[in-house]
């Protein structure tokens, strides 16, 4: 990379959507226009596994003002985002398979209509039994929740590196210990939205939604409707958050489709927050199993790692979850063996997705726990028990993930020195503590879930005679300010002025097509993408400004928007001149860039080698300050400082409004965040059962950034919305075992868990005591 | 059943026909036209909904608008006189106080709310000010930024 030039890249810019979103301007999903749209609802299930015996939408169908009913027998087609494994119908199509799952749907003329159309809806199903863990659908004999798993695994992995027996062997301490992680929601503050029209006389479906996949959404309804895809238009308006949430098609999403066409017009749903709870695709209930085998100074010989998911009822991306668990466990540290079994299970519970540290952060969060209290038990620093395990980079990693830039040595110096950490560990009040953790993501899957042969990323820049720059992109700006960065790399890579540029995305009648907003992609990959198509287009500008100068390509120098023949007198010619002069010759100009991960990067050739597989990690390191109450158990997180190693930050600003927010979202998974299930049915449906944090329990974040500049980033950059998370459960649960002296590692960390660990501990010592003083 | 609700809604008079059981929330969104103010719950949660009744913060969601006749709604839509962003608004747009901005409205609209009685509020009477506002995207920090800055006290 040559040296980085900051006339866009580097500068704390807001957002180019900004002033939208303040003004109140911004349009979401359920802010759209579509005048006489009909109302949709859906009829949800109220068992958690039952056959449908009988289901009777006729006199729903009667009703006066209901347009359209659909039900299972309308779309036969399953779907899912991954390939290998599509099992999911839009609604329930002869087996219920958890409690809310679409059985059918009504578009009506209003909300009274459709409501009592609903009501109108008769079923009749024999129940079976059902399983709400992981534990029960396993057991011998558990009737099968899909026919082609009788034993409701979705997926078992197994994978083996290195010498494990050795490395245990070599070890002078091996600790085994074992994790529950409650299952969380993302919480995203915009419910689910969509609106659809179906035009009869085209035969022709438009639909907007609040997805983070357009193209996956457009894919799937082409899929299950059964229409080819040129005949649907998905368009994306502002998305109140995604987190993984909408990073795969959600049912209620092809459900609209249906009635739209059923209905011949326009339909709307705007889900409920409780539904858009049950739609779920959050990070699942996790029980892991971990042994560590570790030299007396600290150095790991063996890593051995079982996780069990409890995955919900359908496959979702279940597959690449369970497969992260193992895989996130290479490519942070060095580490010469490891072992990993994986089981993703079937449940009757809503399905589990990827949410934000997709399959990473449990497994994250109980190697760093373990690795803390075996640094503790070693009478070692934790600071100095990762150092003494870091990695030599270049290198790969024994899943064949190739790692060229690695900040985390410097990530632990910042966070080491702004927390104080050397004057204050250990020296804080009784209550009080310090804990840490390191942590790293991927940027970017570095193969693509649908093996098209396309380059796995693309973007276009269209001119015309007005001189404006308009960047086309189907990347998903979900909030977290893709299309600024994407800006900020054009005006960078053409040496125009952000004002020139504007950014039209996610209409898949403009825009290219794009993956989506899903494993930090967007950034790394888009954002290469960016940077070719300026490329060209500068050379494009070049070659005309050459003609018009009469002079030849390699002596024109563009500085902030005016080209000049290097060392010349005249004034040169203008932005809108160079526009128009290349105009001229070929008419307007659309130049698409791309970007292809290479072979080499993209993972092991064992099986699964694909999922974990990068071009960069990005690298953190946190501190975590906790003051807890040990006769309430409630804990205070008055601070937490955080290193994060994004390559090089586009954006600062935004960089660090991503890690923010990551370690703001880790610690609501730490301290309060947990789904709960009563029968399967969702008792946490609503933001004041499913505990979100405010404002008053939300501490200070100290980001410092690290770029330690990515060969094959974009200007260096690496991810920055991610990496940070996984560490901060774990960081957490170390802090209070500062403070406190117990370990509490099942998240949520409770109060009432820290009160049960603070009375075992009271026991423990008086009957110490007491056999002491026999 | 309807009833005739007089009231001013962004320094205009507005009187419209609206059934009895309407929320404030649905009467701004679907009569007055005003999309600004947002819906994240199924009611009281999450305070996007956040707008001022005679000056003082209002969950939309769980006010009927028949209970505001002859009252004074101010919601995020007119925020920007002159088409020039109020303080607030800038402060938010230029710290970062808005990521995915679906929360944005309502968390400026108390932040509003409490400028307009403590112009100098302290991190503490901020962090007050908002706990019935959740945010997803930003972990508040810069939210919080963004209020301090805008009343012209540090950062």
């Amino acid at each position: 990379m040559t040296a980085l030039r900051k006339s866009a890249a580097g500068r704390r810019l807001p957002l180019v959507d900004g002033v939208d979103k303040v003004t109140g301007r911004a349009q979401y999903t359920a802010d759209l226009e579509a005048r006489g749209a009909l109302v949709g609802r859906i009829f949800r299930s109220r068992w958690p596994h039952a056959k449908i015996l009988r289901l009777d939408v006729e006199a729903a169908r009667k009703l006066p003002g209901v347009r359209a009913v659909v039900t299972g027998d309308d779309a036969t087609i399953p779907y899912g985002v991954l390939p290998i494994s599509q099992n999911e119908t839009p609604m329930a199509r002869g087996k219920i398979r958890y409690r809310g799952e679409p059985i059918a749907a009504v578009a009506a003329i209003d909300e009274a209509t459709a409501d009592r159309a609903l009501a109108l809806i008769k079923i009749e199903v024999e129940e079976l039994p059902a399983y709400f863990e992981a534990s029960e659908s396993r057991k011998a004999g558990a009737v099968a929740i899909h026919d082609d798993k009788p034993d409701n695994l979705l997926r078992a992995v197994h994978h083996d590196f290195g010498d494990v027996p050795a490395g245990f062997a070599a070890a002078e301490l091996v600790k085994e210990k074992s994790f529950r992680c409650a299952e969380v929601a993302h919480g995203q503050i915009e419910p689910h939205a969509a609106v659809a029209h179906w035009d009869e006389e085209s035969q022709r479906l438009d639909l907007k939604s609040v997805t983070q996949v357009p193209y996956y959404v457009h894919m799937a309804l082409a899929r299950v409707l059964n229409i080819e895809a040129a005949q649907i238009r998905i368009v994306k308006p502002f998305v109140g958050g995604g987190f993984g949430a909408r990073v795969e098609v959600l049912n209620f999403e092809i459900i609209l489709g249906l009635l739209a066409r059923a209905a011949k017009g326009t339909v709307r749903f705007n889900l409920s927050r409780e539904e858009t709870f049950l739609t779920h695709r959050g990070r699942p209930l996790s029980e892991l199993k971990l042994k560590i085998g570790m030299t007396k100074d600290g150095r790991i010989t063996a890593v051995q790692s079982e996780v069990v998911q409890r995955g919900g009822a359908y496959a979702s991306y279940g597959v690449v979850t369970i497969l992260y668990a193992g895989s996130l466990l290479h490519g942070l540290y060095d580490i010469p063996a490891i072992k990993y079994d994986g089981y993703r299970v079937y449940t009757n519970t809503p399905p589990c997705g990827a949410m934000r540290g997709h399959g990473g952060v449990n497994a994250r969060h109980a190697f760093e726990c373990l690795m803390d209290e075996m640094a503790s038990d070693l009478g070692l620093d934790p600071f100095a028990v990762r150092r003494r395990n870091l990695l030599k980079t270049p290198m790969q990693t024994m899943n064949g993930v190739i790692v060229n830039s690695y900040g985390l040595p410097e990530c632990l110096d910042k966070v080491e020195a702004a927390s104080g950490w050397k004057g204050r560990k250990g020296k804080l009040p009784p209550g009080k503590g310090l804990g840490m953790s390191c942590s790293h993501y991927v940027s970017g899957a570095a193969k693509p879930i649908h093996w098209t042969g396309e380059p796995h990323a693309a973007l276009a820049i269209r001119v015309d005679f007005d001189g404006g720059l308009t960047v086309l992109t189907g990347a998903a700006d979900i909030g977290q300010g893709s299309s600024t960065i994407l800006a900020q790399l054009v005006a960078e890579t053409l040496d125009v002025p952000m004002a020139r540029i504007r950014v039209i995305a996610n209409d898949s009648a403009l825009t290219p097509k794009d993956n989506g907003s899903y494993s930090s992609r967007v950034t790394f990959m888009v954002g290469n993408a960016a940077i070719d198509a300026a490329r060209s287009l500068r050379k494009e500008f070049v070659a005309a400004a050459a003609k018009r100068l009469d002079a030849r390509p390699e002596m024109i120098e563009i500085n902030a928007g005016t080209f000049n023949v290097v060392g010349g007198q005249g004034p040169g010619l203008t932005f809108p001149e160079v526009v128009q002069a290349a105009l001229a010759d070929r008419g307007p100009i659309t130049v698409t860039g791309t970007f292809t991960v290479p072979v080499e990067y993209q993972g092991g050739k064992h099986r699964g080698g694909a999922v974990g597989s990068t071009m960069g990690f990005s690298y953190a390191a946190q501190v975590v300050e906790v003051d807890v109450d040990p006769d309430t158990g409630i804990i205070r997180v008055p601070k937490v400082w955080v290193a994060h190693d994004c390559g090089f930050a586009i954006n600062p600003l935004s960089v660090e409004g991503q890690v923010q927010g990551a370690v703001w979202m880790g610690l609501g998974q730490a301290l309060y965040e947990e789904t709960r299930f009563d029968e399967g049915l969702p008792a946490h449906g609503s933001f004041l059962e499913y505990r979100i944090a405010t404002s008053l329990d939300s501490p200070d974040i100290d980001v410092q950034l690290v770029e330690s500049n990515d060969p094959s980033g974009p200007l260096g950059a690496k991810e920055a919305s991610e990496g940070a998370l996984l560490g901060v459960p774990p960081a957490v649960a170390n802090a209070v075992y500062d403070a406190l002296g117990i370990r509490v590692v099942d998240t949520p960390i409770t109060p009432e868990k820290i009160i049960d660990a603070m009375t075992k501990l009271r026991r423990e010592k008086r009957l110490a005591a007491a056999k002491g003083g026999r | 059943m309807k009833r005739l609700l007089t009231l001013t809604v962004n320094g205009r008079a507005r009187e419209d026909a609206v059934p009895e059981t309407m929320l404030l929330l649905d009467y701004l969104r679907d009569i007055a036209a005003l999309t600004g103010t947002k819906k994240g719950c199924d009611g009281g949660e999450c305070g996007a909904c956040t707008v001022l009744i005679d000056g003082e913060p209002a969950l939309a969601c769980i006010v009927l608008a028949a209970r505001c006749a002859g009252k004074r709604i101010e919601t995020i839509d007119a925020m920007a006189e002159g088409g020039r962003l109020s303080a607030l608004q800038r402060a938010f747009h230029e710290k970062l106080g808005a990521q995915c901005g679906y929360c944005t409205p309502g968390m400026i609209m108390a932040s509003e709310a409490l400028l307009r009685r403590n112009p100098k509020p302290s991190a503490g009477e901020i962090k007050d000010a908002i706990s019935g506002n959740i945010c997803r995207c930003t972990g508040y920090v810069k939210i919080i930024e963004a209020v301090q800055s805008a009343s012209g006290a540090a950062p």
